[in-house]
């Protein structure tokens, strides 16, 4: 980090700080490096990819990683581009930094108006993985490319261990190389679950049942809108003769009931759905099984955005941007699953454009459209992919009905969805926040990313975006000392001088789309 | 909170009572609360024997069956501490006039600083213990105060005018989804009072001072008693717009610690301020060293409903026949709630207050004073 | 076929960490929530309420439920933090702080 690239007249280079190494941000930042701007992308993982390019550890030696994954090709273009740029100076990587908040910070004088030429960002991260020592990355821009989580509704005994999320299945099986039992469950509803079945089965689970409550055929009666991605279907396809192939049993139209176990997951029941989503009685049939992975669907993480000041829109939970993907706060672009749950391939056209457009308004130039014409068209028929998918891979309408009043909602603070239901009818809260005040339902250490959906859900009231000022916790001292840290071997942006590195270098990333 | 004490005490009183909020119960400033029922910052006058009064009805209210524990009553007392003998000597003489006023104050020495608060900073040279400070949980105060009424509950009804009739008389209020009509109206709209006095026509200068909370991970109880530094009680008693914070800490019954508290006047915005909490933070771990490595999960903002001089408005409005103002208790909403909610129903109910309501009175600001202020 | 077959890993030589004092192998690159569950481990701590046992959820350090005490520091989220050799795991109950 000791070289300063320069800018366009020998002044040094404007800086972009991204916020995540998915898909998204690194889309975001191969498009953006080599175009005059430095780069520091920002990542909580030891290794970049994300969620969706999660990689074996290295020290674990895996030589066919590839193995977990899908889309292995464009991985590796990602992966190239980066080694490349970071070879050339164009970007910094900072792995296993997670951030905390994300500060504007108004260079100007106290008292007067923030304007985009005086605003600064700092981005607070915690080093990891203790998470207790501070760092301080300053930058003219930030891309957020946060991703997303996986959500989970409650039920009878999902608080058992055994009961893993869906994504957290995969996500042990493609870091660590591990799983959690010998018979599993994946259930829930959504595309993710068949890559977590047919993954966990090349792993050596056998997989008990999956079992989907969406019904197939929704998918058909949609067949105009999917059809425009013959890919995604095929993609479909292999995954349903992969299943076949490992006698996989696929359960439509069912869902989990129960978790049983005392204190571990010893068997589920599942049950079918009628066509008003309710379970059908006597259809209850129960599976032996030590692992449960189930999800209903993604949520985007907003916090570092609407920290920022950025608009969340409360329908979807994401980060509103515009076709330039910048947020409505000057400086501040989103990409990826925080501006909407869409997958890696939408995430990628998005983090290209987010990328191209901040270069070019960096260095003071208004960008061109048709800069990105390829990524823009891609984001238009995946938005329309997903926003048909989402129509059909919804949770069961009343699946609240089967959680008992004793089923423990938010899994922190042991609030059972009895309480949550008192307060709402006994106490008077009609809105979530409310509710939380009055049960401790979010208040706990995952501040409600995991109960949110069930409390809205169980309350029968709106979802509201959760304002959580800190990304993650972070340490009271550190806390006291923001601010004071500063960013090591960059000297503030005033002083700097001309830099030895070229602006522009060889290495094209190139928009990881087609 | 006042409004859901009014109705407690109104209904007890025999009057038929309706609660109407634009929000959900404890939407405004007693949702971002910490809770405090306190004697310890009030200096001698008016609202110290509104917070001696208050103390007694919350005492009262929390050995009902239930209701105590319903919104976790905890008389945990409060400790006030100096880090210098000049801030001691200060704080001593403080006490010495609380207790004039029958506030229980008792000397701290440096040594039985530790005993009372085991982690304590070492170095602070002494303070005042007030056993009469207590803390509840706001919202499920506010709720099961409600609730304990037995009082009509419209939440999500906005008031949007209030009714008079020809005389001028008040003869309730409208709001968005209907009309309600009653003899007499209690504006306990906390730092909104002063949109629904204007409603009425009358002038009530109710301010938002902003303030952060930082919520701790759940901890054992380290932190036994609402612990502070002595220059809170300046902070308090200030007028300036600027940034003020001092250490304000203490336990919870749900276990995370609370660290309070920063006074802004800059109306009603709610952005996340990092310099804020970064204060608090500072000032906190100052108190507490071993805060340092304890992580804050969250942080909220509120805004305290601060008048000129202080002190809230309490009593009717002598403008307005039918009128009757509670609001404006700044940071002390939670605490004053028991009292002026008591005072209300008696002048409601035609009979002689438990304290002279004379420096409450709504009507005591002149216009040049609030330019003033 | 288990994992490690799967992706054709060849680890680093497996050391050795301590669970509640009890030896449990290791390989490098690992979490602590590979560790146990490789160990056949699911759960490592109470909660503070019901005393219930907890282990891994989300996997990806979100949810908080997989906390754990490496080497004296409470609230570790397992699913995140790499064994190192000779760490010291031990369950933990409640806030994690003791009392």
């Amino acid at each position: 980090m000791g070289t300063e690239p320069v800018g366009p007249r020998g002044g040094p280079s404007p800086r972009l700080a991204i916020v995540g190494a998915g898909p998204a941000g690194l889309a975001a930042a191969l498009a953006a490096a080599g175009r005059g701007v430095h780069v520091t992308v920002i990542d909580s993982a030891e290794a970049p990819g994300g969620q969706f390019y999660r990689q074996p550890a290295a020290a674990l030696g895996a030589r066919r990683p590839q193995a977990l994954h899908h889309q292995w090709r464009t991985w590796r273009r990602l992966r190239d581009g980066l080694e490349r740029h970071i070879a050339a100076g164009n970007i910094t990587h900072l792995p296993e930094h997670h951030v905390w908040c994300v500060e504007r910070r108004s260079d100007g004088t106290p008292g007067q108006r923030p304007s985009a030429a005086t605003d600064r960002f700092t981005v607070h991260a915690l080093l990891g993985p203790g998470q207790e020592e501070p760092v301080e990355v300053r930058a003219d821009a930030v891309v957020l490319a946060t991703g997303g989580y996986e959500k989970v509704l409650p039920f009878p005994g999902w608080t058992l261990p055994g009961v893993v999320t869906a994504g957290g299945a995969q996500a042990m099986l493609k870091g660590g190389l591990v799983v959690s039992g010998r018979t599993a469950v994946v259930a829930g509803t959504g595309p993710l679950l068949l890559p977590v079945a047919t993954g966990l089965a090349a792993a050596g689970v056998r997989v008990a049942a999956l079992v989907e409550s969406a019904d197939p055929k929704a998918l058909v009666r949609r067949a105009g809108t999917l059809a425009g991605r013959v890919d995604k279907l095929a993609e479909g396809a292999g995954y349903a003769v992969e299943l076949l192939r490992r006698r996989v049993r696929t359960l439509v139209r069912h869902t989990v009931v129960e978790a049983h176990g005392t204190d571990r997951l010893e068997a589920v029941t599942v049950a079918a759905l009628d066509a008003e989503g309710r379970v059908r009685p006597g259809s209850e049939r129960r599976i032996p099984c030590d692992t449960l992975a189930v999800g209903h669907g993604m949520v985007p993480h907003t916090d570092l955005a609407e920290s920022l000041g950025c608009r969340v829109d409360a329908d979807g939970m994401s980060v509103a941007v515009d076709d330039e993907q910048r947020t409505d706060v000057p400086g501040v672009w989103a990409a990826g699953e925080a501006t909407g749950i869409g997958g890696a391939a939408l995430s990628l056209a998005e983090g290209h454009v987010a990328g191209r457009s901040a270069a070019a308004r960096l260095r003071g130039r208004e960008p061109d459209p048709r800069e990105w014409a390829a990524a823009a068209a891609s984001r238009t028929r995946l938005r329309e992919f997903f926003a048909a998918l989402d129509t059909v891979y919804v949770p069961p309408a009343h699946w609240a009905e089967q959680v008992t009043d004793d089923t423990v909602v938010c899994r922190c603070e042991e609030v059972t969805a009895g309480a949550v239901r008192e307060a709402v009818g006994v106490l008077g809260a009609g809105d979530i926040r409310t509710v939380k005040l009055l049960t401790r339902a979010g208040m706990g250490w995952c501040q409600g990313r995991m109960c949110g959906p069930a409390v809205a859900g169980l309350a029968g009231c709106a979802e509201a975006v959760t304002r959580r000022p800190f990304a993650r916790p972070v340490p009271l001292g550190v806390l006291a000392r923001a601010g004071e840290t500063g960013e090591p071997g960059r000297a503030p942006v005033e002083s700097g001088e001309p830099g030895g590195l070229p602006v522009e270098t060889e290495g094209r990333g190139g928009p990881a789309v087609k | 909170m006042v409004g859901a004490a009014c109705a407690l005490y109104a209904a007890r009183a025999g009057l038929d009572v309706t609660v109407v909020d634009r929000g959900p119960v404890a939407g405004g400033t007693t949702g971002a609360g910490e809770g405090n029922l306190l004697v310890s910052d009030k200096e001698p006058g008016p609202e110290l024997e509104l917070a001696l009064l208050s103390n007694r009805l919350w005492t009262e209210l929390a050995s009902e069956p239930g209701l105590g524990t319903a919104f976790e009553y905890d008389p945990k007392g409060g400790l006030v501490v100096a880090s210098t003998p000049e801030g001691l000597a200060a704080l001593e003489t403080f006490a010495a006039g609380q207790r004039t006023a029958g506030v229980a104050a008792e000397t701290v020495t440096a040594g039985q600083l530790q005993e009372l608060e085991p982690e304590l900073a070492p170095g602070l040279v002494g303070g005042v213990y007030y056993p009469q400070d207590a803390q509840v949980m706001p919202t499920l105060a506010a709720a099961h105060l409600v609730r304990a009424s037995g009082a009509r509950l419209l939440t999500g009804r906005t008031v949007t005018g209030v009714l008079r009739s020809p005389d001028g008389a008040v003869r309730g209020v409208r709001t968005d989804r209907g009309e309600i009509h009653a003899p007499a109206v209690v504006n306990a709209a906390g730092t909104w009072g002063g949109e629904v006095a204007a409603l009425a026509g009358v002038h009530l200068p109710v301010l938002p001072r902003r303030g952060f909370v930082l919520v701790t991970e759940p901890l054992p109880p380290l932190v036994r008693h609402k612990v502070y530094a002595a220059d809170y009680v300046a902070d308090v008693a200030s007028d300036s717009a600027a940034l003020q914070t001092s250490p304000v800490v203490e336990g919870t019954a749900a276990g995370p610690v609370l660290i309070g508290a920063s006074r802004e006047r800059v109306g009603f915005d709610r952005s996340f301020s990092l310099p804020v909490v970064r204060a608090l933070a500072a000032g906190a771990t100052r108190l507490f060293p071993f805060l340092e490595r304890v992580r804050a999960m969250r942080t909220y903002v509120g805004f305290r409903p601060y008048m000129p001089d202080h002190l809230p408005a309490i009593g009717p409005d002598p403008r307005v026949p039918g009128l009757f103002h509670a609001c404006g208790h700044e940071g002390a909403g939670i605490g004053l709630a028991t009292g002026t909610g008591q005072l209300i129903a008696q002048v409601l109910g035609g009979r002689a207050p438990d304290l002279d309501l004379t420096p409450f009175r709504p009507d005591r600001f002149a216009v040049h004073e609030e330019a003033a202020g | 076929m288990n994992p490690l077959e799967l992706a054709d890993a060849e680890p680093g030589p497996a050391f050795g960490v301590t669970l509640d004092g009890r030896e449990l192998k290791a390989l490098p690159g690992q979490t602590v929530a590979a560790v146990l569950w490789t160990a056949g481990v699911t759960s490592w701590r109470t909660t503070r309420g019901e005393g219930r046992p907890r282990g891994v959820f989300c996997g990806i350090g979100v949810c908080f439920d997989c906390l754990v005490t490496v080497n004296d520091r409470p609230n570790q989220r397992a699913c995140l933090v790499p064994v190192r050799p000779g760490d010291v795991i031990r369950t933990q109950e409640g806030t994690g702080h003791g009392h």
